[in-house]
């Protein structure tokens, strides 16, 4: 389902129909994590991304008024090197990946990683790290608000 | 039981498709979501380490890594709505303003 909606996302040509399937690829991801047991990453994954991050993608994609992409044809060179550079990139992964990897297992449904030892962890040994997120976050929202705001008129009574 | 190899092959597909859309789209949001598929990628292989290993700084790093992701969704839409307002288009194949 996570692989279908990543595939999805890129044969869709208009910009919504990719952010509903990157929200299904969202919504997988969170359950993956559940599976996983990671609760609090699943939870927060569902809030942040599909929830603030998506409405942010929609709300702009409605905003903007965003259509159909035309697609322009690639040079032939990309063609010819490409898809078998990929091809072979990607077999190659894959296969050392299962091959020298194949012993390590990880145990489903298995109840690790708490949300109160994950809050421990984060305002104790993280402390600094979040403090500075923290003031990221604040620089973010300020940057986006200056940026998104409409420019002033320069002169008043001037060239209108 | 399911092979840690699994998780890891998963992960490195999502980056993967998020590589590629991020080359070969067009539309610049399309693109940004792109980029967002390549940090969820990433998540998925912090959350399976995390899991195998049972460290849970893992699922710290995936925490800010949202964070980091937030602050960036919201900046880079903040330019794409700023750079609409100017140029007029969504096409990255149009904004050349820096070319000679």
């Amino acid at each position: 389902m996570c692989v279908a909606g990543a595939v999805n996302l890129l044969l869709q040509r208009h910009p919504i129909n990719s952010a509903l399937s990157l929200i299904v690829v969202m919504a997988a991801l969170a359950g993956e994590y559940l599976l996983l047991g990671a609760e609090f990453v699943a939870a927060v994954q569902v809030i942040v991304y599909a929830g603030a991050i998506m409405v942010l993608f929609v709300f702009v994609i409605m905003l903007l008024n965003a259509g159909v992409e035309e697609r322009s044809a690639g040079s032939r060179v990309s063609w010819l090197l490409g898809i078998p550079g990929m091809l072979t990139g990607s077999l190659l992964v894959a296969w050392v990946l299962l091959r020298h990897a194949g012993t390590e297992t990880v145990k489903i449904g298995e109840q690790f990683g708490p949300p109160r030892a994950i809050g421990q962890l984060l305002f104790h040994e993280f402390l600094l790290p979040f403090e500075v997120t923290s003031i990221l976050i604040l620089i973010a929202v300020l940057g986006a608000v200056a940026l998104a705001t409409k420019p002033e008129k320069p002169v008043e009574g001037g060239s209108r | 039981m399911i092979p840690l190899s699994y998780y890891l092959l998963l992960s490195g597909f999502l980056f993967a498709c998020g590589v590629a859309g991020f080359l070969i789209k067009r539309n610049i949001i399309t693109i940004f979501m792109s980029i967002e598929l390549m940090l969820n990628g990433v998540n998925l292989s912090f959350v399976a380490f995390a899991a195998r290993w049972h460290a849970l700084s893992g699922h710290v790093f995936v925490f800010f890594v949202m964070l980091v992701a937030a602050a960036e969704a919201a900046v880079g839409l903040a330019i794409i709505i700023a750079v609409y307002r100017t140029r007029e288009t969504l096409d990255v194949d149009r904004m050349n303003l820096l070319k000679l």
